[in-house]
């Protein structure tokens, strides 16, 4: 989706503030926000990692950007564990004493499922672009990259689709590769030769650049 | 019309936190002592030392360094790091004419078990926004000048591949064990936003 948090290359953000001695958490809450996804993900295996990114994506972007990290976390834990019917808004709203905000719905159940190819379709080397395949659901795609080209530079292992695996559905396993684009061929004048950017991209995101 | 960041009536995220953990605690769904467990490897074994160490031993051990270049999960394996959390990594090696740097554009994805849980800068907006599209300027801003001559590669973790940048090894460490290498050795060097210096 072309949400909020797909954040690469907008404009208008100010300067990176470096916390010296930062703590693992600042707050007692974030370990326990932190502690409640592994809970969500691994003990009751309610949700997928990848249902996880697009609950987080499915934030309303003004919460989004206001939201400390751990704030986006537990927003996204308990909007999918209200989804899943583990707990009701109800009772959070009635324990917390005030509202708890919660993510939007998704307005898609997801890409469906391409067949798994036999083998890598593509080599270190090879020329390729990237696919306009949005969507309203999840991707990992960066919108920077949409129907840019660039070379292959590692073919990585095979990994469940997130586009349909952060439905919940049945994912297969695809190729995935870093792919290096030019700055130039992604800022236009702005892009200095020789720098590049290297993208970590699924295999039906991409085509050969002919 | 209602400012969304702000709901009036929203429970203080701390109150929010409490209200989840209490009601799934009720409904037996969180073992005993879970919470607790699962996250104090975050505070000790996932930990930007582990990664340190990994650049400490390339920097003396040219056999070490190749291997680690060539297969990263392997290498780290040789040291005892597991790398739990990262099924492909791939090291990069900083060099006099190409240098390298990490981001996730889209979340904050990182390898814990080489650099620890993110910091917040990493997972800041900023940072996720500028990286790509800004390098130069926004690693200046940093403290990190890039001579001109010096190519820039940004890596966007937008997959399930982790990365962890290899730093020079800074002049004026002939010598050094190990042990003093690895005490120089930041989490931001090995992210790609400083070097790493002496004293």
């Amino acid at each position: 989706m072309d949400g909020i948090h797909d954040l690469g290359g907008m404009n208008g953000f100010g300067a990176v503030e470096v916390e010296r001695n930062e703590p693992v958490f600042h707050e007692r809450w974030e370990r326990r926000a932190f502690g409640l996804n592994l809970l969500g993900l691994a003990v009751l295996r309610a949700y997928n990692i990848h249902e996880y990114r697009h609950a987080v994506e499915r934030l309303e972007p003004a919460h989004y950007l206001a939201a400390s990290y751990y704030e986006r976390w537990f927003t996204a834990v308990a909007s999918l564990l209200v989804e899943k019917g583990v707990v009701t808004r109800a009772e959070l709203e009635r324990r917390a004493g005030g509202r708890v905000p919660l993510a939007r719905p998704s307005v898609t159940v997801g890409a469906p499922a391409p067949r798994p190819e036999a083998a890598a379709r593509f080599a270190v080397g090879d020329r390729v672009r990237v696919r306009d395949g949005r969507t309203q659901g999840h991707t990992r795609a960066p919108r920077y990259v949409r129907g840019k080209r660039g070379v292959v530079v590692r073919v990585a292992p095979s990994f469940l689709l997130p586009d349909v695996a952060g439905h919940g559905a049945r994912a297969p396993h695809e190729q995935t590769y870093q792919v290096e684009f030019a700055a130039s061929a992604l800022w236009a004048n702005e892009g200095r030769p020789g720098d590049t950017v290297v993208v970590d991209l699924w295999e039906s995101y991409l085509e050969t650049d002919a | 019309m209602s400012d969304p960041r702000q709901p009036k009536t929203a429970a203080p995220i701390a109150a929010r936190v409490d209200a989840l953990e209490g009601a799934l605690t009720d409904a037996g769904l969180v073992p005993e002592g879970y919470l607790d467990e699962a996250t104090a490897p975050a505070e000790d074994a996932l930990s930007p030392r582990n990664g340190a160490r990994v650049v400490a031993r390339a920097w003396t051990d040219p056999a070490y360094r190749a291997r680690l270049l060539g297969d990263g999960a392997r290498a780290c394996a040789e040291l005892g790091y597991g790398l739990p959390y990262e099924e492909s990594i791939v090291i990069l090696e900083n060099t006099e004419t190409v240098h390298h740097a990490i981001v996730c554009t889209q979340c904050s994805c990182t390898a814990w078990s080489l650099l620890g849980l993110p910091p917040d800068w990493y997972k800041s907006p900023e940072y996720r926004a500028r990286l790509v599209r800004e390098p130069r300027a926004l690693l200046r801003e940093m403290g990190l000048d890039l001579p001109e001559s010096v190519r820039v590669k940004i890596w966007d973790t937008s997959g399930e591949t982790r990365y962890m940048v290899l730093p020079l090894r800074p002049a004026g460490t002939e010598g050094w064990s190990e042990e003093q290498l690895a005490a120089i050795v930041t989490r931001e060097a090995m992210i790609g936003v400083a070097r790493v210096t002496v004293g």
